[in-house]
């Protein structure tokens, strides 16, 4: 006689200390072994897009800040860059190397916390430190550019708010030979560890059709082996100037798509921003950042959307002007949201310990799931 | 790579002139115009055509066009009937590397569309969205439920131009 | 001990008390120090300082934080079982306290001198497992039901390995009284047992590779036996968020994380024991050459802690280094690699006695 079984469904709730904000992940499973997951989100919803209808174009700028609160700076850009393909304006070089050169950072910044609460996830607490000790020096560079550490403000529609600080070039620099090292130790400690392969190695294999049609983008995409980047493949603002790689996912621990290729390739990408800075920093123009920032932004009526390549995946923004001061209708493509849905594809067959490991490698931040 | 004209053509070859039609209008880009239904027919032959090959789902995003009539009631709230709702769709190919714009227009009384969940997997939750502001159903979507408000939300849908919030919800006073 | 009190006092409680108290101060005392020390090991090791206002480098954190968690309120949830719910940390606590008596502090100062001191301590460890089990089902909590479960099964799959190399080590020594073991590796430090043993003959060098290997395997076993990473599944934060005393406020944590760190005294003296000599010193006795025999003990009592707080610091070091294992791979790591290694380190070393 077989014994009756049942599943049992398990919440990790909106409160928990891995679930990288408020998300509430209703897991159904039979003993260990997951059956089933499903995401419930909108817990931190906060009304971008509502609030976007009542204000002006310049006075959305603070607000997209605190979508992608780890990413300010890509936010921005994006904003901007859609909004002045409405306007049909062009930004003097200095800006465009200005706005390049912070991307990179943040891209940094981003990936250094990304890679560490991954860390921290799997149980190893002290490289999480390690990085949060190298994103200070990145914050305080922020800091000097423009009085903040977390949501800027920075990159505004023309131009940007404040001109760097004459030391900033070197301070650069100075932070590239400091980083460049600890990647290697990031390496050693973590990236290699047996036991940290063997928790992420041929776990949340996503294969690449299903990557592409579930509109995963960014590391998580490139993770899977496939090497498509909007820096690359859909330039926009400078970046066909500049000489990069794209990191790739090669199964080199296990399964090409698993969650250690999708880890694996946020570090390979933090040395390639290194390299972007350090070809954009030599050559930045001199000039007024200020100069083509509209006076009143009123664009005329029509459509628009543009995207930039995130830390998380493609950020975009779609317009619709209907040729008043404030838009008639901001719509953000967020990439966590969309990252967010293939989690229950990857977690099937899966023990309830690696939900948390595929969870951190597809790397989600709320505030722009939720907007 | 093609241009949104070229792929206008192509689309016209296959199917009938009533579903579809081109805008040039807007400086930026060119947008396509499909009917509701057929949205999902159209969207499957731009997914596997050997010349198109629009194999990812940038966008889909719902618009509330608010042009109805507006009634203005005794106590000041003022409420649209009549008009339109939109989805736009910006499609992507990873592999050609073109772009096109897709507007599907439905009435805002009973606005239905054709759910493309079937093609993009990744409008699954974008269509849930949709839903969640603006209302507009999504025949054969698979789970077609709120997303980012409350699941038991009563009031109505919040991204359209007439919304306003409730008093209460739940025992809770909403207006902070 | 016991005896020595019982001549001085002639009355058996009195004496059966003292002799329980002692263990229990030192435990108690080595609680405060080991938690500030890993506060401070940790620290050191993630680049910060950790606690340094309180006292000289923090060290009166660990009082400032006893006073605070005496006074919390001692909540317990509605739907517990209650009779279980007060008595699993009293359990947890006990067995890992009750190990203590059978482990020799000094020449003279030894709990209970049972003749089966090991086995003993095998044995009443394992009342721990009762009392996590019970702490995890009757909090009426999923996360910590899965915990627990998860913590039994460890624990009861790594004793194997740990009884295995004990049973080697025992072969060697002939006795099962860890007083005894500890008195066969007479002071100098190449007598001790992780160098092959107090025999100076051939059987030493042969068994030396070995004695390696037994030691990294109960030192990795005793490490999963007190839940510490890499094996801290029971506790993961991050998935279980405590595990088995999720629900537990107030002193009764505190009870279970004094439990925990008694736990890893009782094992890491037990390793040092058994391997390194226990509180022989390595270099010989001060109060022999000085030709004060009182001080002897005391040297004794020195070196067997400095030897446990090694470890406990070892075992420290290596929570701050590495990741978490995952379930089934700790017990693969178990059944599949410990326990064929120990086993089959078990019949060299019987053949090495033999000859």
């Amino acid at each position: 006689m077989a014994l009756k079984t049942d599943t049992m469904i398990l919440n990790m709730g909106p409160q928990h200390p891995s679930t990288h904000g408020v998300l509430r992940l209703e897991l159904e499973i039979e003993g260990e072994l997951i059956r089933n997951v499903t995401p419930h989100i909108g817990y931190l919803h906060r009304c971008f897009e509502k609030h976007a209808e009542a204000m002006t174009y310049p006075q959305i700028v603070p607000y997209t800040d605190r979508m992608d609160y780890l990413a300010s700076m890509g936010n921005n850009f994006g904003y901007a860059i859609a909004v002045e393909k409405l306007l049909g304006i062009k930004v003097p070089e200095r800006v465009e190397y200005i706005r390049v050169i912070m991307a990179e950072l943040q891209r940094i910044a981003s990936h250094l916390v990304a890679l560490g609460t991954n860390g921290l996830d799997i149980g190893a607490f002290t490289p999480f430190l390690y990085l949060f000790r190298d994103r200070e020096k990145i914050l305080s560079l922020f800091e000097m550019t423009c009085g903040a550490r977390l949501l800027y403000n920075y990159i505004w529609v023309g131009g940007l708010s404040h001109d760097i600080h004459p030391d900033f070039p070197r301070l650069t620099k100075e932070f590239i030979n400091y980083f460049r090292p600890t990647i290697t130790e990031l390496n050693n400690l973590l990236t290699f560890n047996k036991i940290f392969i063997e928790r992420t190695a041929n776990i949340g294999i996503l294969p690449v059709d299903t990557a592409i049609n579930y509109g995963v983008s960014g590391p998580s995409l490139r993770g899977s082996g496939i090497a498509f980047d909007l820096r690359r493949d859909d330039p926009y603002s400078i970046y066909d100037r500049f000489d990069f790689d794209i990191a790739v996912g090669k199964g080199i621990a296990g399964t090409v798509g698993d969650c250690w290729d999708r880890y694996y390739v946020r570090v390979l990408e933090m040395e390639q921003s290194l390299r972007i800075i350090e070809q954009a920093i030599d050559r930045i123009p001199e000039g007024d950042v200020q100069s083509a920032i509209p006076k009143r932004i009123k664009p005329p009526k029509g459509t628009a959307y543009a995207r930039v390549e995130n830390p998380r995946g493609e950020l975009g923004y779609f317009i619709i002007s209907n040729g008043g001061v404030t838009p008639f209708r901001v719509k953000v493509r967020g990439p966590s949201f969309v990252n967010l849905e293939v989690l229950g594809e990857l977690c099937k067959g899966h023990l309830v310990a690696d939900v948390i490991a595929i969870l951190g490698s597809i790397d989600i931040v709320l505030g722009e799931v939720d907007r | 790579m093609k241009n949104p004209e070229e792929i206008f053509e192509i689309l016209k070859r296959e199917f009938d002139e009533t579903l579809l039609s081109i805008d040039n209008s807007a400086p930026t880009e060119p947008i396509i115009n499909i009917a509701p239904i057929g949205i999902m027919k159209v969207s499957r032959f731009l997914r596997d055509t050997e010349e198109l090959k629009f194999d990812s789902l940038m966008v889909l995003s719902g618009v509330d066009e608010a042009n109805g009539i507006k009634i203005k009631d005794e106590d000041g709230v003022e409420t649209i009937t009549g008009g339109n709702l939109s989805v736009y769709y910006h499609l992507y190919s990873t592999t050609l590397r073109h772009k096109i714009t897709l507007k599907v227009t439905t009435s805002r009384d009973d606005p239905q569309v054709e759910s493309v969940e079937s093609v993009w997997k990744c409008a699954d939750w974008h269509e849930r969205e949709a839903y969640d502001m603006f209302g507009i159903i999504f025949l054969n979507h698979p789970d077609l439920r709120r997303i980012l408000m409350p699941y038991d939300w009563e009031a109505g849908y919040p991204l359209r131009k007439d919304y306003k919030n409730p008093e209460f919800y739940q025992g809770m006073k909403v207006p902070y | 001990m016991y005896q020595f009190l019982y001549n001085l006092t002639g009355n058996v409680i009195i004496a059966g008390t003292i002799t329980a108290a002692v263990p229990l101060t030192v435990l108690l005392l080595y609680a405060l120090f080991a938690i500030w020390l890993e506060r401070k090991v940790s620290a050191h090791m993630q680049d910060r300082l950790g606690p340094m206002r309180t006292g000289w480098h923090g060290w009166l954190q660990t009082i400032a934080d006893m006073i605070k968690m005496i006074q919390k309120e001692d909540i317990t949830a509605s739907d517990v079982d209650k009779k279980l719910f007060n008595i699993a940390p009293v359990l947890v606590f006990t067995g890992s306290f009750a190990a203590f008596a059978a482990i020799p502090f000094s020449s003279r100062l030894l709990g209970s001198e049972v003749e089966v001191g090991i086995f003993y301590i095998l044995a009443i460890s394992s009342l721990v497992v009762a009392g996590i089990l019970m702490a995890g089902w009757s909090s009426n909590n999923k996360y910590s039901l899965l915990g627990a479960m998860r913590s039994v099964a460890q624990i009861i799959s790594y004793e194997i390995p740990t009884a295995l190399v004990v049973l080697s080590m025992v072969m060697l020594s002939g006795t099962l009284s860890l007083d005894k073991i500890s008195q066969m590796q007479t002071a100098y430090f190449w007598n001790w047992n992780i160098l092959g043993g107090p025999a100076f003959t051939w059987t030493k060098l042969l068994l030396f590779p070995f004695m390696i290997v037994g030691f990294i395997i109960i030192y990795i076993s005793t490490l999963a036996e007190v839940n510490r990473t890499p094996f801290d599944i029971p506790e993961a934060e991050s998935e279980l968020v405590a595990g088995y005393f999720t629900e537990y406020a107030g002193m009764k944590w505190g009870i279970f994380m004094l439990a925990e760190y008694a736990n890893m005294l009782a094992v890491s003296a037990v390793v040092a024991t058994l391997f390194f000599g226990g509180y022989q010193s390595p270099f010989g006795y001060l109060g022999n050459t000085l030709g004060l025999a009182w001080l002897v003990p005391f040297e004794q009592g020195f070196w067997f802690l400095a030897k446990g707080i090694i470890f406990v610091f070892v075992q420290m070091w290596l929570r701050w280094t590495l990741p978490r294992l995952r379930v089934d791979q700790l017990m693969t790591v178990c059944w599949k690699y410990l326990i064929p290694y120990a086993l089959v380190n078990l019949i060299i070393i019987g053949i090495i006695t033999l000859l």
